[in-house]
């Protein structure tokens, strides 16, 4: 009783936006550049007021190619940093989130979701920018994006991007939309000291032995920082592994092949779900992000109701977690995907799933949330 | 030369990148050569200087120097470099661009870099053309020359770099040529350690594109048309329009205080956690008033 007092007293009511800054913040973010945007601008108005009180860098940019190139800068120069946008910015940033993905530059990247293609619906929510997260910079290349479905999940998400990008040393995306952005939710955040934090890994060797880019047995590379010593070449070409640009077969290859292995021998860390009812469930609900809300409230309903049907919401989008939706598939269940776009990942379902089981689509581009209503208006007319 | 023999040791990564890329008779490498003596007589540290690029024939500098060095995207260093000095301000970071990453691609990036008077020092190699991609008309090829996308003559106007600078807000704006060696080694010193933003142009020859499309002659050629075309800030401002008419000013164009951007925002830091403070000490307060109230019911 006295605990649940006390955590009463620590509760807030929290917008998703404002959520996300305080993550970053709890995982060691100390520098922010961005440009003004709808939905995305509370971000970077919260930690406008926050960073400076902690020693911390807020700048607003020309723009958000600028943005982005800051937050590169200030990664290299040895301090955690972030951006925060939505589609039409998201788009300006993807020519330097290749080069953070190609240096290997950890950073956080945060699309808050909006009506797309274009300028399209500023205000309105939308989940169109799944692919544009994967395949939006030009080029083969690895990228983790993680989708959070409540204002808690903004924060303990934006924290768990940080760990990830510094781990992995890579740009980590955290595709938001407008409806998680603005929503305001009672939550009690963890007191700092709770929370995981993981910094990157630093050489410790002599600096004349640095080889910034030398493959280890965990596939990342201890990273060095600017000032501290280890003086090397950081560049957006193909580069050795003493950071120089290379135009020899026998590194090219091996060195792109390593960035997609840093990530892909890691999977089990990385692909994050939750399950509801998946095991007993006839069909399972594949969702992610605001719509994985209204796909619970429908999952509750139709199990009120007799319908065996399960949930599960995928944390993790990229890469996409295979692992657990793949035995849905042999277990031969149902999959309804509902999603705000028209069917960006249903596809990675029907290509997982290989036509074993039927994957039904619901999807949505007028503006507004999938509505617990209509998932399960889909459910019994499917079933 | 010889008296350059030891800074060749010291600063190129003369073991590892080289033979470099540049044409023979580029003027990047006279440059270049400038750079390292005003590094050197200022005694900056190797660990303390960052060096930043874009993309094109400059772009590929950083290489060869033993510095921290990044190269970047088409047109963002200065976003880069305004990212990494922000990080760690006790950082020298000195970006290298051309003409074409400068003010074209980048040319949003460099007026507000200006504006903002972070403490970043700009050197923008203006050969008139982009070299790398081979020969193509920049935004500083002049009305009516050729170039392997005009050939039948620029019909644009081109931009005046170091004003451009100079109306953006820069605190030091400086041209000089690599014809004027010496001279530019003192213009670049005195950028490196001017506080705020501060751009120096070095007019440099593309012989290799500009040169022959234009049929200006070779590097040695090109090098005496910097001779003959520039013109002493001070002894400009006493000709007339007709006088400069194919000719630049070489010198200090401006040299002025301005606030810089980290003392200001370190400004912003302590207004911050001074407003912090103040709401702490109220909630504190609020927060015995509460429990005096309830230890009173």
């Amino acid at each position: 009783m006295k605990d649940l007092q006390k955590s009463e007293l620590k509760a807030k009511l929290m917008q998703g936006n404002e959520a996300c800054a305080e993550g970053a913040l709890v995982a060691g973010c100390r520098f922010f550049a961005g440009y003004p945007i709808t939905p995305a601008s509370e971000i970077a108005e919260h930690l406008s007021v926050r960073l400076p009180q902690m020693d911390g860098t807020f700048i607003q940019m020309e723009d958000e190619i600028a943005s982005m190139g800051a937050v590169i800068g200030a990664s290299l120069a040895g301090v955690k940093a972030m951006t925060a946008t939505s589609g039409p910015g998201f788009s300006l940033m993807q020519e330097n989130l290749g080069f953070a993905c190609m240096a290997e530059v950890p950073c956080v990247v945060v699309d808050v979701m909006r009506g797309g293609p274009s300028t399209g619906l500023p205000t309105n929510p939308a989940q169109g920018d799944v692919m544009q997260a994967r395949w939006g910079t030009h080029g083969d290349h690895p990228i983790i994006a993680l989708c959070p479905s409540s204002a808690l999940e903004c924060f303990s998400l934006t924290v768990k991007a940080f760990n990830f990008s510094e781990k992995y040393r890579t740009p980590v995306i955290l595709l938001m939309d407008e409806v998680v952005a603005h929503m305001r939710e009672k939550m009690v955040l963890p007191d700092a000291g709770e929370v995981e934090v993981i910094d990157r890994v630093k050489p410790s060797v002599p600096p004349e032995w640095y080889l910034p880019y030398e493959d280890t047995s965990f596939g990342v590379p201890p990273m060095g920082i600017f000032g501290e010593g280890y003086r090397y070449h950081v560049t957006g070409l193909v580069h050795d592994i003493r950071g120089f640009p290379t135009l020899r077969q026998d590194e090219i290859e091996p060195f792109l092949l390593r960035l997609f292995r840093k990530i892909s021998t890691h999977f089990d860390d990385l692909q994050l779900v939750e399950s509801f009812h998946t095991e007993d469930a006839e069909l399972v609900i594949v969702a992610y992000g605001c719509v994985a809300r209204s796909a619970h409230r429908a999952m509750v309903e139709a199990r009120a109701r007799g319908m065996k049907v399960g949930l599960m919401k995928l944390i993790t989008l990229w890469p996409f977690p295979r692992r657990f939706v793949e035995p849905l598939t042999r277990a031969h269940k149902t999959l309804l995907v509902p999603e705000m776009n028209m069917g960006q990942v249903s596809r990675e379902v029907k290509r997982v799933n290989q036509g074993m089981t039927p994957v039904l689509t619901l999807n949505k581009v007028d503006g507004t949330l999938i509505t617990p209503q209509e998932i399960l208006k889909e459910i019994k007319e499917k079933r | 030369m010889n008296e350059d023999r030891p800074l060749i040791y010291k600063y190129l990564r003369h073991d590892k990148k080289f033979p470099h890329v540049w044409c023979g008779g580029c003027g990047i490498g006279i440059m270049l050569g400038s750079l390292i003596r005003a590094i050197d007589h200022i005694g900056y540290t190797k660990d303390e200087v960052v060096l930043v690029s874009g993309i094109g024939c400059s772009g590929r500098l950083p290489v060869y120097v033993d510095f921290n060095t990044l190269h970047t995207t088409h047109g963002r260093a200065l976003t880069f470099a305004t990212g990494v000095k922000l990080a760690k301000p006790e950082l020298q970071v000195i970006v290298i661009m051309g003409d074409g990453d400068a003010t074209a691609i980048g040319g949003n990036h460099f007026i507000h870099a200006a504006r903002r008077n972070l403490d970043l020092t700009a050197i923008i190699v203006n050969n008139s053309i982009y070299g790398m991609t081979g020969g193509q008309y920049s935004p500083t090829t002049p009305y009516g020359q050729r170039a392997t996308t005009a050939v039948y003559g620029s019909v644009e106007h081109s931009f005046n770099i170091s004003q451009l600078a100079v109306c953006a807000g820069a605190v030091f704006a400086a041209r000089g040529t690599v014809y004027h060696v010496r001279q530019l080694d003192g213009l670049i010193e005195k950028a490196l350690l001017k506080r705020g933003f501060s751009l120096v142009e070095v007019i440099s020859q593309c012989h290799t594109h500009y040169g022959r499309l234009n049929k200006l002659g070779n590097q040695i050629e090109m090098m005496k048309g910097q001779r003959d075309s520039a013109v002493p800030v001070e002894k400009a401002k006493r000709m007339s329009q007709e006088e400069m008419e194919g000719k630049f000013e070489v010198g200090i164009l401006v040299d002025r205080e301005a606030p810089n951007y980290l003392e200001e925002y370190a400004k912003v830091q302590q207004r911050a956690k001074e407003a912090l403070s103040l709401r702490v000490s109220k909630e504190e307060k609020e927060e015995s008033d509460r429990r005096e109230a309830s230890d009173r019911n």
